[in-house]
């Protein structure tokens, strides 16, 4: 035994003031687009698909997380997910239901039905899902995340998947949370010379 | 991947403790339910309040209870406390001397990783959703 009296963190680093209430979209969650919580109407989320006058929130948001700005890349996504094919590709966000003023998009998932890639029955994709910083750990992300299993199971899939990168502890923390575990593929890859 | 009979203590300890926060639980109370020595696990229960995540509640009706935070503690938090885990390289334990051994190494050290990165990923409380829905189906079952 090495225990060697290390003391283990008990809040994870955060200890952040929580701003927004902790009430959470209930499991059985009636639509995907306006999704409310049953939390006092200023403090709740609201889960929605994407507007064209989201993206350069949505740019700053994903630029403020990862460093790197894409406005390209999100108005390409905004354009293919936001708006065709809309019974297969959701894009949604998560604002404050009641209006306030500033920044308004607190987090965004993106996701699509896929089908019989290496043999795999049709199943819901999660590929891209981030959270502002600011508003972490009050129950945004599982909104954004009920939001779109619910069309996903609305469109008639029974397994949802994602990918995520081995040290996104956030990533992985959260999707575990959510009882999803490791599915039965693997993810391989090689440099290309 | 093989956890020592150490490891596997605490974790069922923690999560049984976890899974009850309001009761305290003697060391004999918890061995009972897994079969385990009182001595064996007194010394896991020790590195356990060592480590802040659980606390000895003294008394007539006194016992261990759950002090750490259930959402936050990690199974590679608990794991690390008694395995010496200190880089990957230091669980394969392998030399990597020659190119055979370098290659085996590589391997090894992909499998060590994905180990380190799923125990880091859960927590107590998700363990704990576990155990809950598999009661669920249990009772279901019946
Ligand atoms: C992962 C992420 C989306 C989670 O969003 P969130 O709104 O904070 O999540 P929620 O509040 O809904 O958390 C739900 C559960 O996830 C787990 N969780 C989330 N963050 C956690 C953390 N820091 N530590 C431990 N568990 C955590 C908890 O179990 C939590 O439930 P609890 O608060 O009752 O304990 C957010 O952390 C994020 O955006 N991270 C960065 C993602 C990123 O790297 N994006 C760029 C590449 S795409």
């Amino acid at each position: 035994m090495g225990a060697g009296g290390r003391r283990v963190a008990a809040d994870g680093g955060g200890g952040r003031t929580r701003t927004l209430s902790r009430n959470r979209v209930p499991h059985a969650v009636e639509s995907a687009v306006d999704i409310k919580t049953r939390a006092p109407a200023e403090k709740s989320v609201r889960v929605r698909r994407v507007k064209a006058t989201d993206i350069p929130q949505v740019v700053a948001l994903d630029q403020q997380i990862t460093g790197i700005g894409k406005a390209e890349y999100w108005r390409d996504l905004y354009a293919r997910y936001g708006k065709r094919r809309l019974a297969e590709r959701f894009f949604f966000v998560a604002e404050p239901s009641g209006k306030r003023a500033g920044k308004n998009i607190l987090g965004f998932v993106i996701g699509e039905i896929r089908a019989w890639e290496f043999g795999s029955a049709p199943c819901g994709w999660v590929f891209a899902m981030s959270v502002d910083p600011d508003t972490r750990l009050h129950g945004v992300g599982k909104s954004l995340l009920d939001a779109i299993s619910f069309e996903f199971r609305k469109a008639g899939v029974s397994k949802m998947r994602t990918m995520v990168a081995r040290d996104n502890r956030l990533h992985l923390l959260f999707f575990r949370s959510q009882e999803m575990a490791a599915g039965p593929y693997l993810q391989l890859e090689k440099e290309l010379d | 991947m093989k956890l020592q009979v150490s490891t596997r203590l605490a974790i069922f300890a923690l999560l049984h403790l976890a899974g009850r926060p309001d009761e305290q639980l003697s060391v004999s109370d918890i061995g009972d339910k897994y079969g385990i020595s009182s001595h064996h696990l007194a010394k896991v229960m020790h590195a356990l309040g060592r480590a802040g995540l659980v606390r000895a509640v003294r008394g007539a009706r006194g016992g261990y209870q759950f002090s750490g935070n259930a959402s936050r503690t990690t199974l590679l938090d608990v794991v690390q406390l008694f395995e010496d885990w200190a880089s990957p390289h230091a669980i394969s334990g392998i030399d990597g001397r020659t190119n055979e051994a370098w290659a085996l190494s590589k391997v090894v050290a992909e499998i060590d990783e994905i180990a380190q990165a799923t125990l880091g990923s859960i927590t107590i409380a998700t363990m704990l959703k576990l155990i809950d829905r598999r009661r669920h189906e249990q009772k279901r079952s019946t």
